[in-house]
């Protein structure tokens, strides 16, 4: 480059103070992340002292003689997430190849911006929705015809509340399903077209194109959008408050109260006295965190593998 | 000068003239604790700063945190319907004082069942919120209620999510007339419930149970008169079946023994008198002895101290019973010889 030599010293110590700046910023998000994680552990001290694994295991939770354990909260968790996912993920992928492949353009556009919109929407409106619309429409209508035909399973038993595990996992999938489809769709637009006319060329129908091709390439960024849903799910605290029934019991049936971690700690971090009670609800943050961070690096190593997958393909 | 550095200086001095001349700030002094007696507090609140420009603020958090709030010093004033005991207040550095009572009474969601139509014992009831009676046609609900047709339907059970001072009322009755519920359940603000689910605070209990058919819950008067809920009647310890109303609140606190009372920790369920409702409480509220402000903490007393010699009609409108004037007097004795700021009293 003729003029490198021209712009010589003051060049570097522009690219020298550009380089220490970025990296400060990211030593900041590092130290954040230190400094939760510390917060957690140093708070959690009294209660995993007290407690120890058990604490993993055990569904008691009576602040009045207590008695702690995370095991209602994380199975409210990990079910309410789960029937988020098990919804939200094929009908957002439905939803995004909809727009991406069938609709109309200006459809396309139009159902786009309403994702858009339902995706900006705060959570707690869907709480509040969830609980004076859809629970008495669930408890009326919904699940008494669930109760019916699928009552042989445990899943369905007991009595339709309207407030319940099930609700909570539905409006979750309402929540996370705007999103997955925004980003899929995102997704889906990047395919280059030419390999989408190469399939139709040789033949493939709408749906082979689809799945072969389209499905195929944005694989990688389908599951990442997935993983972000998931992650949003896991945490969601106001919107799940609000129709779980905050009960601390684990029930074979969907229709039961139940609590997230989330929703615990929003309801009752307010008025722990006690140092063993606050402590109990830092470990229960302390195993959401674990939580999150085990789904991550899941989420990183499944889409490392796709890419060597990939890379192996050709 | 430059024009720039004149203009600033310009700025700087008008800001500076127009902060002299500034209004005094009226005072803001805040409160955290039950929902028990929000909708009167509310109430006596926005009728003095009417008065006097004094805004003082109350969040409605449940009595747990209440306490917790008052102990770590974030509010100015807590209140809780569970009473410390005496030797729990001076070691937490509190005082705690009564400010107003009230009743607890269940309500129901029957289609087709109004308020003050449904009748209870107390052994039934305890058993419904024990999930010992599951169904609403269970032949124990059925024969106290033979002109009702009570649905084929399961009782669904709403109680507090959060530590209640108002739970703490109702499982203090349920504790003292059910020995299953006793040895199995107890007193407290926050109970191992055998199912059921949880809202927040008593607009929850009320809002939960206006929206699911077939469901029970308990809250403070109030708010059954302010959402429409169907109250249901209970037996008192006389025999009687009793409405929840102004009478029967106030002749159970008529039995209120304030004067022996350390602390001023009382209890009112199951009071005796023969039109007596049976879940009846009182509201505290919990201040710190040591004051960091003599000035805040004046003025606080004084919202009070207006609440005890002014507020007494416009809680009877809302069916909460004021604290009579003798207990008044003796709380105001309780500020000047408990609460002190560097050493000087406040009051």
């Amino acid at each position: 480059m003729p003029n490198a030599a021209v712009r010589g010293a003051s060049e570097h110590r522009a690219d020298r103070a550009f380089r220490v700046l970025t990296a400060a910023c990211s030593l900041v998000v590092i130290a954040l992340m230190a400094g939760i994680l510390f917060e957690l552990l140093a708070n959690s001290r009294e209660a995993l002292g007290t407690f120890g694994w058990r604490f993993l295991t055990s569904d008691a939770w009576n602040p009045g003689r207590a008695e702690f354990g995370a095991a209602s909260s994380v199975y409210g968790t990990l079910v309410s997430t789960a029937i988020a996912m098990l919804l939200a993920v094929p009908l957002s992928l439905a939803v995004a190849v909809y727009l991406v492949e069938v609709a109309h353009p200006r459809l396309a556009k139009f159902v786009g911006g309403a994702i858009e919109l339902l995706a900006a929407v705060p959570s707690i409106i869907y709480g509040m929705w969830g609980l004076f619309v859809f629970a008495t429409l669930m408890q009326r209508h919904i699940q008494p015809v669930l109760g019916e035909r699928l009552g042989f399973l445990p899943l369905f038993q007991g009595p339709p509340m309207g407030i319940g595990m099930l609700t909570a996992g539905l409006i979750l999938a309402l929540m996370v399903l705007p999103f997955i489809t925004a980003v899929t769709r995102d997704v889906l637009l990047m395919v280059p077209p030419v390999l989408k006319e190469s399939a139709h060329g040789v033949g493939a129908t709408m749906w082979e194109a689809t799945r072969g091709v389209s499905l195929r390439y944005g694989r990688r960024g389908i599951v990442g959008a997935v993983f972000l849903g998931f992650g949003r799910a896991l945490g969601e605290t106001m919107a799940v408050t609000f129709v779980i029934g905050n009960s601390h019991r684990i029930s074979a049936s969907l229709f039961a109260a139940g609590n997230t971690i989330a929703s615990s700690l929003a309801n009752e971090f307010n008025e722990a006295s006690e140092p063993i009670y606050l402590s109990s609800l830092f470990t229960l943050a302390l195993v959401l965190f674990g939580l999150t961070l085990v789904f991550q690096i899941a989420a990183h190593f499944w889409v490392a593998r796709m890419q060597r997958q990939e890379t192996g393909d050709r | 000068m430059s024009m720039r550095s004149k203009a600033v200086l310009i700025t700087a001095a008008l800001v500076f003239a127009l902060s002299l001349t500034a209004p005094a700030v009226a005072v803001t002094l805040n409160g955290a604790g039950a929902t028990f007696p929000e909708p009167i507090y509310a109430l006596w609140m926005s009728k003095y700063h009417d008065l006097t420009k004094a805004r003082i603020n109350y969040q409605g958090i449940g009595s747990s945190g209440g306490i917790r709030q008052i102990k770590a010093k974030t509010v100015d004033f807590g209140g809780s319907d569970a009473p410390m005991k005496g030797p729990d207040l001076r070691e937490a550095g509190l005082i705690q004082f009564p400010m107003v009572v009230g009743g607890v009474v269940p309500i129901v969601n029957i289609e087709g069942v109004d308020a003050g139509e449904l009748r209870l014992t107390p052994d039934v009831l305890a058993d419904m919120f024990a999930a010992e009676i599951t169904y609403w046609n269970d032949e124990r609900i059925a024969t106290l209620n033979p002109q009702i047709a009570l649905p084929d339907e399961p009782i669904t059970i709403v109680h507090r999510a959060e530590g209640s001072g108002t739970t703490w009322i109702f499982t203090n009755y349920l504790d003292k007339i059910s020995p299953k519920w006793h040895e199995t359940i107890g007193t407290g603000k926050i109970v191992p419930w055998p199912g059921g689910v949880g809202a927040k605070g008593n607009p929850g209990v009320a809002n939960y149970v206006q929206r699911v058919d077939g469901s029970i819950g308990y809250v403070e008067f109030a708010y059954a008169v302010q959402n429409d809920l169907a109250y249901v009647l209970l037996r008192n310890s006389a025999g009687e079946f009793v409405s929840p109303t102004i009478e029967s609140f106030q002749e159970a606190a008529a039995n209120a023994d304030w004067a022996n009372a350390d602390g001023y920790y009382l209890v009112l369920t199951d009071q005796p008198g023969e039109g007596s409702w049976p879940i009846v409480g009182a509201t505290f509220i919990l201040m710190q002895k040591e004051q960091d402000d003599a000035a805040t903490a004046r003025s606080l007393l004084e919202f009070f101290d207006w609440c005890y010699t002014h507020g007494g009609e416009m809680a009877i409108e809302k069916d909460y019973v004021p604290i009579p004037e003798n207990v008044a007097n003796m709380v105001r004795e309780t500020w000047k010889t408990e609460l002190a700021c560097d050493g000087k009293p406040v009051w």
